[in-house]
């Protein structure tokens, strides 16, 4: 799907995972550079200017949020981080120093690909939230007017919910962790409040939703925070 | 005088008292003049009123006297049973304390606060009996007469001229919630003793004559009322004071009273309480121990330290001290304690010299700032008090057996004198072979003290007399100045010997002191050492017998609290002795020798209270029981007993830090393991998942069957996946390591994931969901209430057919949020309901179903981490019905939009 041959480093410990995700993403037309401890992931991420870096958090030799924090000082290329289940901690750390998205083991090639492509879409401004009106299901959302509807009929969102909305479309796809949400839409103060983010989110689901029990964009990551997918 | 500023220690102890005040009972004394006033039938009377208020009322111990009136007020009141004691062969009944704290009344009737119990019960006094049932809570209603108070029992005496022995300390009269004075006029009963009406006392009867003389009564009369009065003003006072500036610091000195060798000391002791009360300062009891005091008979000695502690009963705090001169060690001690007013007794001593001044002319002059108050001798009682429980001191005494040979020796010196002066005769003046009798004079007093030198003294002049002086072999004196030179000798001998005996005495008390700073360093600096509880006991009951010369044991408590009898040889510890101990133990008091529980008991029982809590008890039985009755021995004692329970405590938490750091070092390797194992497990299928979908994208394109096998392989290895996860889950959760990250969050959301997460699972079944709108927000786990919902859904779309509506419900009930799971699908096998719930129990044996039937294992675990409760019940209409209940509690708040819009839902979580 790219045009020219994107540059991806891997940095993962074990030989078969790497095996296979190097598989995937060169059928996607990448080339993969791949790394097997974070101090060599250092060095190929330095050497390579990757366009993306797929970076296993339990790596021996270290800690994966440092690489993140470290990269992020001279690169904006997307992270996607692959972590195990149960170390939800591990993840809000590595996305609120600065991954993209994260992917749990197991996981399918399929997935992978998808987590991959939709991380460069948003980077490279094909995003379809950058569109002035803007659709998910049957939502519409004008964001010059800012003026929401579903099915035709305009929807009244207060301005926390409204502006919850629009930061959850302008991380479209992406994972958003509860202190990001907090961040962006109450401010620096309020990282401690996760409840809020929760309530209003409720209120937007209630809102939005067919049916808000089981939603189908407005995503809960359990443990982490929401993904919007369209 | 300085003043004193608040005391922080002095701030909590009075914090303290308010706290154990708020728990005590309340106690009501029915107070009167005497016998027959009306106090027990006034007693019966406002109890009859509780009684009808709906108060548990019991009688505790009540004699009507065979009064009619009297008997007809028991009515309807609960009567505790006496205690039958067997007192020499006859029984004697008492009141049964621990009947009464067993049957736990809300007020208990106790007649006759003054009465002594007879030997055997656990307390000597009543009034401790009544202050044990207060301290457990326990209202209580008495009767005194003024007599029985012990401030005032001389000065009854002094009027009456009968003396009872039977006494209360003022203490526990003041600090009684209510006095209720009992009054007649003194007409009234002279004419109801007239009438038969009064009971009286055996030891009263013989002299009711004197005793019912209406000048007495008057007196006694007068008496109550001013002793009600003085309560009374001191409570409208109290009152004040709180209302005022809540707290008033007594910034006025103490007052310091004098106890002396000289008999009417307890009278002294009163007087110095009386006259503390009245001031409402603090007083202190002091008694100076000269080398002359020591010389004195032990009964002699043994009541001066009933005096002591008499003052101690009385409220004082009190002192040994020691020095040759008792005037100005108690001068100084008035200025170091700042005690502006002293109290001493009036000497009716004959003075041994005109210069000699008594002791307090001596503190006037040595103190001028200071007030002393003169106290007249009381009159010797008139009953003859004989002073019960003083053993014969049996002890020999060292010193009787070295005195003998020092005059042995003295007679030996002045005999060998004689033997060298005699030649040197012939070659020296007669005034300078004196010279070497007085020599001998000096040596002697430096050497055995006084008596020895007096003697030597006489020795010398005898012999210088009889053999040296012209006519030699007569004790004829020509001359009148060997009169002079025996004078002269026999003053040096005095003089020299008086110092003597006084520097000896400082030196020995400076020993005495040193050792006992000694044994103490020592026993501080073993204490400090040791680290195990079996090395402390064993050490300091070691050093306690060697320092005290006594049996010692240390009783430590177990689990529950009771003290373990410890089969340490040596000392016989029967039932008895483990009660008594338990019950110091339990009150945190000690019992025992020297103390007002079990005080004829053989041993003394020193709770060993440290910061923390008490951590046992030191049982001590002492060669000479005396030696524990001496107030700077118990203090001594107590010192020990309190390193030991620090010593205690301290090992204990040495104990709890090694405990914790095994536990810290366990979970680490628990953990570790657990990861590596999660590691090395999850990597080798998230290989396989990949590998095998990743055969897909590689050319040429699958065949239909390589496609299939690909994704095969695929869809087990992430069933292996979730089986591996199940099983971690279970060892983190049961190993008690998981740490819970509860959050206030919608219930609907996890619903949400869990529904989305178990689509695979329940893709063929209906599945209906029922959340009330306005669900408040609960505080949980996501993720791990997540795998709760998960796996019961899994479960229920594994053992129903398809096509099964699923439901799933989330209400409110109580503080508590109640979730169900249900379907109606075939139900549960009967009785497999609670089975479920272990670990490897499935629904169905050997059936087809994969799975090792951990899942809902898992739930119960979780969900009793959450502190709630899960279980399995038939449901309504066939199918089952899984229930868990998470604790509601009180969500935070969260602010609500100013700006609502009407299209907004109405938000009901926040309060």
């Amino acid at each position: 799907m790219t045009a020219i041959a994107s540059v991806a480093v891997l940095i993962e410990d074990e030989l078969q995972i790497r095996r296979f995700v190097r598989t995937a993403l060169e059928t996607d037309g990448w080339h993969v550079f791949e790394a097997e401890t974070l101090k060599q992931g250092l060095v190929e991420a330095g050497t390579r200017k990757p366009d993306i870096v797929i970076l296993d958090l339990g790596l021996p030799d270290g800690d994966g949020v440092e690489f993140i924090r470290d990269f992020r000082l001279w690169s904006a290329a997307p992270i996607v981080v692959l972590s195990a289940r149960t170390h939800e901690s591990d993840k809000i750390e590595a996305l609120d120093a600065g991954a993209d998205d994260y992917l749990t083991k197991p996981f399918g090639v399929g997935e992978l690909l998808a987590r991959v492509r939709a991380v460069l879409r948003r980077k490279i401004g094909t995003s379809p939230a950058d569109a002035a009106l803007f659709r998910f299901g049957e939502v519409e959302v004008d964001q010059e007017k800012r003026v929401v509807r579903k099915r035709k009929v305009d929807v009244h969102l207060t301005p926390i919910e409204y502006r919850l909305l629009s930061v959850m479309i302008a991380n479209l796809e992406r994972v958003l962790t509860h202190r990001q949400i907090l961040r962006e839409v109450w401010g620096p103060a309020y990282v401690r409040q996760g409840h809020y983010v929760r309530v209003h989110m409720t209120h937007l689901r209630q809102k939005l939703e067919d049916d808000p029990a089981q939603p189908k964009h407005l995503l809960t990551e359990t443990g982490v925070g929401y993904r919007l997918v369209p | 005088m300085q003043k004193q500023r608040p005391d922080p220690d002095r701030l909590l102890a009075e914090f303290k008292a308010d706290e154990a005040r708020a728990a005590r009972g309340r106690l009501k004394i029915f107070f009167g003049a005497s016998a027959g006033v009306g106090k027990t039938y006034a007693m019966l009377l406002a109890a009859q009123t509780e009684r009808r208020t709906g108060t548990d009322v019991v009688v505790g111990v009540l004699e009507t006297h065979g009064r009619a009136e009297t008997a007809a007020l028991l009515d309807g009141l609960d009567q505790l049973p006496p205690l039958l004691l067997d007192v020499q062969g006859t029984p004697v009944r008492e009141f049964d304390l621990d009947a009464a704290l067993a049957r736990r009344p809300a007020l208990i009737l106790v007649d006759e606060l003054a009465h002594t119990n007879a030997p055997g019960a656990r307390h000597p006094k009543r009034w401790q009996d009544i202050d044990e049932l207060l301290s457990s809570g326990i209202d209580v209603f008495t009767t005194l007469n003024v007599q029985h108070i012990e401030s005032l029992n001389d000065v009854v005496g002094g009027i009456t001229g009968i003396r009872v022995w039977e006494t209360v300390p003022d203490t526990f009269f003041d600090e009684a919630d209510d006095v209720i004075l009992v009054d007649i006029p003194a007409d009234e009963l002279l004419a109801r003793l007239k009438a038969g009406k009064v009971y009286l006392p055996e030891q009263i009867e013989r002299a009711a004559g004197n005793f019912f003389r209406k000048g007495n009564l008057m007196a006694l009369r007068e008496l109550a009322l001013r002793r009600t009065a003085d309560r009374v003003e001191e409570d409208v006072q109290a009152y004040r004071t709180d209302q005022a500036i809540k707290r008033i610091w007594k910034t006025e000195a103490s007052l310091l009273c004098c106890v002396g060798p000289d008999p009417g000391g307890e009278h002294v002791v009163r007087s110095a309480a009386r006259l503390a009360n009245q001031l409402g300062i603090e007083w202190t009891a002091v008694y100076v121990e000269t080398p002359a005091l020591q010389r004195l008979a032990p009964a002699e000695r043994e009541q001066i330290l009933k005096t002591v502690k008499l003052a101690q009963e009385l409220g004082a705090k009190t002192a040994i001290l020691s020095g040759s001169d008792p005037a100005a060690v108690i001068v100084e001690y008035a200025h170091t304690h700042n005690c502006s007013k002293l109290v001493v007794g009036r000497t009716h001593r004959k003075r041994a010299w005109p210069w000699a001044h008594d002791i307090a002319r001596r503190i006037g002059s040595l103190a001028s700032d200071v007030d002393l108050i003169e106290i007249g001798r009381g009159e010797t009682p008139v009953a003859g008090q004989s002073t019960p429980g003083v053993a014969a001191d049996s002890i020999v005494d060292p010193r009787r057996t070295s005195k003998r040979m020092a005059y042995l020796w003295t007679l030996l010196a002045c005999i060998a004198t004689t033997v060298i002066a005699a030649p040197l005769r012939l070659y020296f003046d007669l005034a300078n072979i004196v010279m070497l009798f007085l020599l001998t004079v000096v040596l002697v007093a430096v050497k055995f003290g006084r008596g020895p030198a007096v003697a030597a003294a006489f020795f010398s002049v005898a012999s210088f007399d009889f053999f040296f002086v012209p006519p030699r072999f007569s004790f004829a004196v020509h001359d009148v100045q060997y009169l002079l030179t025996f004078t002269v000798m026999m003053a040096v001998a005095l003089i020299i010997g008086q110092m003597t005996a006084g520097l000896r005495y400082q030196a020995r008390i400076a020993t005495y002191r040193e050792e006992r700073a000694h044994t103490l360093y020592e026993f501080a600096r073993d204490m400090s050492s040791l680290l195990q509880t079996e090395q402390v006991v064993e050490a300091a009951t070691k050093f306690i017998e060697s320092t005290f010369q006594a049996k010692v044991a240390i009783l430590m408590p177990d689990d529950q609290d009771r003290l373990q009898v410890s089969d340490r040889d040596g000392l016989a510890l029967t039932l008895d002795i483990h009660a008594a101990a338990q019950w110091a133990y339990d009150k945190s008091q000690a019992a025992g020798v020297g103390t007002d529980t079990l005080p004829g008991s053989e041993f003394l029982y020193l709770p060993l209270r440290a910061p923390m809590r008490t951590r046992g008890v030191l049982a001590i039985k002492a060669a000479n029981r005396r030696m524990l009755m001496i107030p700077e021995q118990r203090r001594h004692l107590d010192t020990f007993a309190v390193l030991v329970a620090i010593a205690l405590e301290r090992v204990h938490y040495v104990d709890v830090a090694q405990q914790a750091l095994i536990r810290m070092e366990s979970e680490r390797l628990r953990n570790s393991l657990l990861s590596a194992l999660s590691h090395d497990l999850r990597t080798p299928l998230t290989s396989l998942v990949g590998l095998a979908e990743s055969l897909e994208l590689t050319g040429p394109a699958l065949s239909g069957l390589q496609h299939e096998t690909a994704q095969a392989i695929a869809e087990q290895a992430r069933r292996m996946s979730a089986l591996v996860n199940n099983l971690l889950d279970m060892a983190r959760i049961q190993s008690g390591e998981v740490k819970l990250r509860r959050e206030w969050q919608p219930f609907e959301e996890v619903v949400g994931t869990a529904l989305k997460g178990a689509q695979a699972a329940i893709a063929r079944h209906h599945v209906d969901v029922d959340l009330p709108r306005d669900l408040p927000l609960v505080e949980f786990d996501a993720v791990l209430i997540e795998r709760v919902l998960f796996n019961l859904l899994e479960n229920a779309g594994k053992y129903t057919p398809e096509g099964t509506v699923i439901r799933i419900t989330a209400e409110a009930s109580g503080d508590q949020l109640l979730v169900t799971v249900s379907d109606n699908g075939p139900g549960l096998p009967p009785g497999q309901h609670e089975a479920i719930f272990e670990k490897f129990t499935r629904g169905e044996r050997e059936s087809a179903t994969p799975g090792v039937g951990l899942g809902l294992a898992i739930c119960r675990a979780i969900v009793e981490a959450h502190r709630g409760r899960i279980w399995a019940e038939d449901n309504v209409g066939g199918g089952t019905r899984f229930c868990f209940t998470l604790p509601l509690g009180t969500p935070p708040h969260t602010p609500l939009e100013v700006m609502q819009d009407a299209g907004a839902p109405q938000v009901s979580r926040s309060p």
